[in-house]
């Protein structure tokens, strides 16, 4: 069991090497190496969830140097739970990538640059999600920032440079700020392993605790885009490929949110930062809102509504009781899905119509039935309409926040349902003007180069851009795999619901073993200590 | 243990300067300034290692002289991982001055777009509010020149009563009297003697009120020049300021238009 630890990390960097030494030769081979990796890497994770979660936190050392000194990859309830899902999410927004790539007759670039970014991308995601070291940490961080910036400035048009250069700055900062706080949690402690840490913390000074962990909860709070550090998302995330910002959308904040857990659970628990955690969740659910509001791009809008709901689990974090924690990982699991299947499905609607401006949007009910009813279902699931698991999620976060009673809990689930509100009301007027009322005169079809005019024009798309940055070539039939992997993840959205009860245990005992930490740490130490 | 003051001055250095140059637009700056502060976040990590030390090799140097190895190797790390991020960044800026010919980082054309809206929305209202008022303003004077109308209307229909009545005063003292030289038995033309009689000792005050009736019809006549005087003045202001609250709103309008034009074209520079 122990040797599967790795394979989420090693897997993906393999294939990735594999596939650039293959380059644009051979196709099949190549969506075949891409699509058996990810789905070998879904396998493996399941299969660590149910042993970490019978069986407790289980360990692997890199090299076989022992904890303190060697690297350690830990796979607990937290860590197996988010490999589930972003790896199912991952595979995906592969198969959607493919088919995207096959669609707009683009054959060598994406599979022979794209999708070993991809892959790097999620080897560093899982390797995130696994560390149980933090400088390890900080290198999974640049694994998937690295291939993060390669997705979003593929094929180098100007929008793509603007949004990576202002991209690739704010992630060049955020790691060095990283690196300044493992300096001086270094300096202090001696030590970078997390178990370790977690031990030494509670016996430093106050001022040096609180130093250390506010400057990688800064870290931190870039990643996840929380207010005040969440300008640079809906500024850079909507120009990038259609799978890549779902992707992106899914799991990059989401790993910030995930370390920011392990910050908050793990090495510094029960601090004076919660509070502040807490209104920073509001201000992030509030003004991400607000802005989801304004905008006339769907894309856009999502990001913003990206922004909006990272606030529902920092509150849950912030509250740092079971309940509350349990609520953020549920809402964690089901943004990520719900949040990706919006986006892929934006991509559909991109295809369809040709843009996803809302001023040029209309009429696609008619149009793509089957577009407008894979848009509908996540969009009420994000707004939180019962019995999906967005209701679910923020059922649980407002009842954890009214156990724990007080004002700033009190406020924060006015907040949260103010914020539910607003965002129905974002997703209700998207979704009438793109798909419910009648087309803007003259906008009924996309416009563009006509490569074929037969019955259903096929045509490339002016004002688009493609995953190589070429326009987008939209037609009336849509791929069956695109179709098919949105409407997998729109699916698995909905079958939260269903496994609603096993589900939100499961995220109780994650919350426990959390809270209790000393799981955590003697599964990493064992008697080394 | 002593610590030398000289590498954190030299760290504290580089990422104030660093920092400085990341505020800046131009990218290349920006790239100055992430190598600056990389250079500085590693030194501070090297320093987190402790003093210097001998190598950390069993066999060589003694346990307890040893140099902390582990820092070493993670800044080993975190410099390549600096050096290919820069690298990354350099093509970047090279794409960027290939594509704009410059390499400033330019705003968000789309939120430009947004902020363009939420003033044409703020402009629209205020068109609205301008039409509301000078609806209201000619309303309101339309409800003035009603009431004019309406007292000139009454005063007439009171001074037309007045003559009346004074007319039917004189018949009915003319009857009264001419029945009372009836009773007295008199002929008629003893009674129209009489009333030449009579008529020529009114004469006197008959003329007074013929004077007066004249006087009366003169100042009504002036009062009625006036009153058309005062009502030309209204109506005469009304339109002036009709005229001028509808030049107001075609400017507004037009100003909004050209807005508008603006805001649907993404390249244009100046928006303000």
């Amino acid at each position: 069991m122990q040797a599967l630890i790795s394979v989420p990390v090693v897997l993906p960097l393999l294939a990735a090497g594999l596939k650039l030494a293959i380059g644009g030769r051979s196709r099949r081979l190549q969506a075949l190496i891409s699509v058996v990796t990810l789905t070998t890497v879904l396998a493996v994770s399941l299969v660590l969830l149910v042993a970490a979660d019978t069986g407790g936190p289980l360990v692997a050392y890199a090299g076989g140097w022992a904890a303190p000194v060697g690297i350690a990859l830990v796979a607990d309830r937290l860590s197996t739970l988010m490999l589930v899902v972003s790896s199912a999410v991952t595979l995906c927004v592969m198969v959607y990538s493919l088919a995207q790539a096959y669609a707009d007759q683009e054959y060598a670039a994406p599979l022979a640059i794209f999708h070993p970014a991809y892959l790097v991308m999620v080897a560093g995601v899982s390797d995130a999600f696994l560390s149980g070291d933090l400088f390890n940490l900080f290198v999974a961080f640049e694994m998937l920032l690295s291939g993060s910036y390669v997705l979003l400035t593929f094929g180098g048009t100007e929008s793509r440079i603007r949004a990576g250069a202002t991209y690739v700055l704010v992630g060049l900062a955020s790691s060095l700020l990283f690196l300044v706080g493992l300096a001086v949690s270094y300096g202090a402690t001696g030590t970078v392993s997390m178990a370790q840490l977690a031990e030494r913390f509670s016996v430093l000074p106050e001022y040096l605790k609180l130093l250390v962990e506010l400057t990688l909860l800064l870290v931190f709070v870039i990643k996840a885009a929380i207010f005040p550090m969440s300008a640079w998302l809906p500024d850079s995330y909507p120009t990038a490929p259609a799978p890549a910002t779902a992707l992106f959308a899914g799991l990059l904040t989401k790993v910030g949110i995930y370390s920011i857990i392990r910050l908050e659970a793990l090495l510094f628990p029960g601090g004076p930062v919660s509070s502040l955690l807490m209104w920073a969740a509001l201000l992030t659910m509030l003004v991400g809102v607000f802005g989801a509001v304004a905008q006339t791009d769907i894309k856009r809008m999502l990001s913003f509504t990206l922004v909006s709901h990272i606030g529902y689990m920092v509150f849950g974090v912030g509250l740092s009781t079971v309940a509350g924690m349990a609520g953020a990982v549920f809402y964690v699991v089901h943004h990520i899905t719900v949040q990706t299947s919006l986006f892929l499905v934006t991509g559909l609607v991109e295809r369809r119509a040709g843009t996803t401006s809302l001023d040029r949007l209309g009429g696609l009910m008619k149009l793509a039935p089957v577009i407008a009813v894979l848009f509908f279902v996540p969009a009420m699931n994000l707004a939180g309409i019962p019995p999906m698991s967005g209701f679910l999620g923020k059922l649980a976060l407002v009842q954890a926040g009214i156990a724990v009673g007080g004002p700033l809990p009190l406020v924060l689930v006015a907040g949260g349902l103010v914020t539910s509100l607003l965002t129905l009301y974002a997703m209700a007027t998207t979704w009438s003007k793109a798909f419910w009322r009648e087309p803007p005169p003259g906008m009924t079809e996309p416009v563009g180069t006509v490569l074929e005019s037969e019955e259903t024009p096929v045509v490339r798309a002016h004002g688009t851009e493609g995953i190589t940055g070429r326009a987008i070539v939209t037609s009336a039939s849509m791929p069956l795999p695109m179709l098919g992997s949105a409407t997998a993840l729109v699916a698995l959205g909905l079958s939260y619901t269903v496994l609603a009860g096993p589900l939100s245990a499961l995220t109780r005992r994650t919350a426990v073993e959390l809270l209790a930490r000393e799981p955590y740490v003697s599964a990493v130490l064992g008697d080394r200590r | 243990m002593t610590v030398s003051l000289v590498p954190f001055v030299a760290s504290g250095t580089l990422v104030a300067a660093g920092v400085t140059l990341l505020l800046e637009r131009s990218l290349v700056r920006l790239l100055v300034g992430v190598i600056l502060l990389g250079n500085g976040v590693n030194l501070l990590i090297v320093m987190a290692g402790g003093p210097a030390g001998e190598p950390p090799i069993l066999g060589v140097s003694a346990r307890e002289r040893m140099a902390d190895p582990l820092p070493q190797a993670m800044v080993l790390t975190s410099l390549v991982i600096t050096l290919g991020v820069t690298a990354f960044l350099l093509a970047v800026v090279h794409r960027s001055w290939q594509l704009t010919g410059g390499d400033e980082v330019q705003d968000d054309t789309e939120d430009r777009r947004v902020r363009l809206r939420a003033r044409r929305g703020e402009l629209a209202r205020s068109v609205l509010a301008r039409r509301e008022a000078y609806r209201r303003l000619v309303e309101e004077q339309r409800a003035e020149l009603a009431r004019l109308e309406d007292a000139r209307r009454e005063r007439e229909r009171g001074e037309a009563e007045e003559l009346e009545r004074q007319i039917r005063d004189v018949n009915v003292d003319l009857g009264r009297w001419l029945q009372e030289h009836k009773d007295e038995g008199l002929s008629s033309e003893q009674l129209m003697e009489r009333f030449a009689e009579a008529q020529r000792a009114e004469e006197a005050s008959k003329e007074s009120r013929r004077e007066r009736v004249a006087r009366m019809r003169a100042e009504f006549a002036r009062r009625e020049r006036e009153q058309a005087e005062r009502e030309k003045e209204i109506r005469r202001r009304l339109r002036e300021r009709r005229r001028q609250a509808r030049r107001e709103m075609r400017e507004a309008i037009r100003a909004d238009r050209e807005r508008q034009a603006r805001a649907q074209d993404p390249e244009l520079e100046g928006d303000d």
